[in-house]
């Protein structure tokens, strides 16, 4: 599994990588459709939580129509077999997953790594091991 | 056209309806977008003789068509309207997330218009467009303000809000958003209280058209991996604009003592150093920005009032540059903490810290050589350096109590009611008051503030830089200097980028042109760039023409301190700026522009940059 982990302390709340994950995944410059998300809590105590998928396989394991599966890399979902349910969506443990109001299928995180290489506080890094 | 969804929302408040002006994309190609369709629009729709916060003045509000793209900081956005603090033309902008979110929810520009009956928010959800009550949140401050309808509407909302300066339409009042980013200038808040307006949220989920994304996917990570590579990215962002204050200081350009004088010998307690060392808590990005300047703060001490002592601790975004310079140096308040304290009530307050340190300072003054008594402040010893008399007129400025009613309308028209040679420490231009530079020995940032198109600020141009590269001497090719900054920053405000990665890292001008084209499909060169740009310069210029009778060279002359009075301390120590060389400066600006002797655009200059619609507006 290719891990990604986050180390929020850095973060600066700027977005760039929600953007670019979505431009990545779908061609569409739309922050909505990123399988991460960045929130603020501001003004107290002025910290950011990225929420992002650690590949933990909760959501395959929910899915009642085996749609998500280990590729060695990554979870991923596999379009023709989603039925949109969202059952992933509500249960997964970072909160990473997306139902966006534009596609039946959730939007889940891939693991290419874009917001790891292109993120200007290396607040995301590959977990190590 | 891509990049823009030939949408603008347009609300009205006075009877709670909307509406969508869909423009042909000419009038992109024409006007950009931000302040460059912004300016357009008031000049057709808002009437001679407009009281800025009478209904009939719009606020406008929009990015560009770069905002919210996958490109180095493309986050800002412009309002625009005629301003309650200039009754000129006023824009001012912002950065953080709302203009992104607007493209997001599929609208190019938002237009409020009329004024609502009670204290509204408007909610902007994609289509759905909602009016509530704002009456719970009247009279609160911008932080509890925000936080109440983050927490109702959940965090996928972006939010603007106004504050109790806004409310009692105060000519300094600032537009908060994000928990610390202002549209601080011209007095926009103001207009968006005299429209009832407390607050409005923008959630959005579709996106911005990009004629081609795969190019757009490329080029913004190589434009970041670019500003990643250049010295800056690590050497400027630590401090953020705070950093620039120690070479302002150096140079002789730091505004001390209500411009008394340009060197302030404590700076090194209000530098980025100390904001850095003391109480910086973690930094806080606009949209897309490989380095952010906005700096979270934690800061604590005591507020000494009289004989009563109040601890305070206090989080805050800032105190960036402009706060340190206008709050610290020309307040003369020493110490990072209170700076940050200062700049906090003035949030809250929703109000301006650039024209609040500058109008406190004002204040100060006028009580110091006895043209305010004692008596107009309840008694009170204010003076400078003192953290509570910055913090006491600000909250009589912004609540217009006692004589914070008058200096609520600005140094200008404070400096004409109070009399007694006042207009001698009132530092404006046009009625705004000045940013954090001096220009008695920088003639190029002089000129800057005395032809920036919204009154006395600094990013028309920032050309302190440049007196500074060429000497402080010299006159010779600063007009022409001027003019180039001010057709070269501006048009960062209509694309709805940040121009520091250009300014602080070097991220190259020629990027521009590409970023723009991937994302609209059309095919501008910079020189392109410029032209709208300076079609929209000579825009806002009539714009003043058409709105103030007798608009000409004599409202760009600088306050009478710069030219009176030599710098008495400091490396600018013994310099002032001549009125000779003040004409000189005006004539060959005028010149060089296109423009007559009395700073009018000839009917020639107009009809070159599109703009004969402005013809009968020169009579």
């Amino acid at each position: 599994m290719r891990v990604i982990t986050t180390k929020p302390e850095r973060c600066s709340g700027c977005k760039a990588c929600q953007a670019l994950c979505a431009l990545t995944q779908f061609g569409e410059n739309n922050l909505k459709k990123s399988a991460l998300k960045i929130i603020g809590h501001f003004p107290d105590p002025g910290t950011y939580d990225i929420n992002i998928c650690n590949q933990c396989g909760a959501c395959a394991t929910i899915c009642p129509v085996q749609a998500i599966s280990d590729n060695g890399d990554a979870y991923l979902i596999d379009a023709t077999a989603c039925i949109g349910c969202g059952l992933c969506v509500s249960t997964c443990p970072t909160r990473s997953m997306v139902q966006h109001a534009s596609t039946v299928v959730p939007i889940k995180c891939v693991s290419c790594g874009a917001c790891v290489e292109y993120c200007p506080r290396r607040a995301l890094v590959w977990q190590e091991g | 056209m891509k990049g823009i969804h030939q949408k603008i929302l347009r609300i009205n408040l006075s009877d709670k309806s909307h509406r969508l002006d869909c423009r042909d994309e000419e009038f992109y190609r024409t006007w950009i977008g931000g302040r460059g369709m912004g300016a357009k629009i008031i000049y057709d729709e808002v009437p001679v003789d407009t009281d800025p916060l009478g209904p009939e003045n719009l606020l406008y509000m929009s990015g560009g068509p770069l905002s919210g793209v996958y490109a180095p900081a493309t986050g800002k956005t412009s309002f625009v309207c005629k301003s309650p603090a200039t009754g000129g033309y006023g824009d001012s902008n912002v950065g953080g997330h709302i203009g992104p979110e607007l493209k997001y929810a599929g609208y190019d520009a938002l237009i409020f218009e009329g004024a609502a009956a009670e204290p509204t928010v408007v909610v902007i959800d994609d289509d759905k467009i909602t009016f509530q009550s704002a009456a719970y949140l009247w009279g609160k401050g911008t932080f509890e303000t925000e936080k109440i309808l983050k927490d109702e509407l959940g965090d996928d909302f972006q939010i603007a809000v106004i504050g109790p300066a806004g409310e009692k339409l105060v000519y300094i009042a600032c537009i908060q958003h994000d928990f610390g980013r202002q549209a601080g200038r011209t007095g926009v808040g103001a207009v968006m209280g005299s429209k009832n307006l407390k607050a409005f949220a923008i959630r959005g989920s579709k996106g911005v058209p990009v004629a081609d994304a795969a190019a757009l996917l490329e080029h913004g990570k190589q434009a970041f991996a670019n500003c990643f590579a250049k010295p800056g990215f690590e050497e400027w962002t630590p401090m953020g604009t705070a950093g620039v204050t120690n070479w302002v200081n150096e140079i002789g350009a730091f505004p001390t003592r209500n411009f008394y004088t340009t060197y302030f010998p404590e700076h090194e307690k209000i530098n980025g150093e100390a904001l850095l060392e003391r109480i910086l808590r973690t930094d806080k990005g606009c949209f897309a920005c490989p380095t952010p300047c906005g700096k979270y703060s934690s800061a604590a001490g005591v507020l000494k009032d009289g004989t009563r002592e109040e601890t305070f601790q206090v989080l805050v975004e800032g105190p960036e540059y402009e706060t340190i310079a206008l709050v610290g140096g020309n307040c003369e308040i020493a110490s990072i903490e209170e700076v940050a304290y200062a700049n906090y009530v003035m949030d809250d307050l929703g109000m301006d810290t650039i024209s609040g340190g500058n109008i406190v300072a004002f204040a100060l003054e006028c009580l110091e050589k006895g043209v305010l008594s004692k008596e107009q402040v309840e008694g009170r010893e204010l003076r400078f350096g003192d953290l509570a008399s910055v913090v006491y007129l600000s909250e009589i400025i912004a609540k217009r109590q006692g004589i914070g009613d008058i200096l609520a309308e600005g140094v200008k028209i404070a400096a004409e009611k109070f009399g007694h040679n006042s207009q001698h420490y009132a530092i404006h231009v046009k009625g705004l008051e000045q940013s954090g530079y001096e220009g008695r020995n920088a003639p190029a940032m002089m000129l800057a503030f005395m032809t920036a198109d919204i009154g006395a600020h600094h990013n028309r141009a920032w050309a302190i830089t440049h007196d500074i590269a060429v000497g402080v001497d010299v006159f010779e090719g600063k007009p022409e200097k001027v003019v180039e900054l001010q057709h070269i920053r501006p048009f960062f405000d209509q694309m709805g980028c940040c121009r520091l990665q250009w300014v602080e890292l070097g991220f190259e001008l020629e990027n521009y042109p590409d970023l723009f084209n991937i994302v609209t499909g059309e095919k501008l060169t910079w020189e392109d760039m410029m032209h709208i740009s300076e079609r929209v310069y000579n825009l806002t210029r009539m714009f003043w023409v058409k709105h103030m009778p007798g608009f000409g060279r004599s409202w760009d002359w600088p306050p009478p301190r710069m030219i009176e009075e030599l710098v008495p301390t400091g490396p600018s120590a013994g310099k002032k700026i001549s009125e000779e060389n003040l004409n000189w400066l005006l004539d060959r600006y005028y010149e060089v522009r296109g423009w007559d002797k009395n700073g009018i655009p000839t009917p020639e200059k107009l009809e070159q940059l599109g703009l004969s619609f402005c013809l009968p507006d020169l009579k």
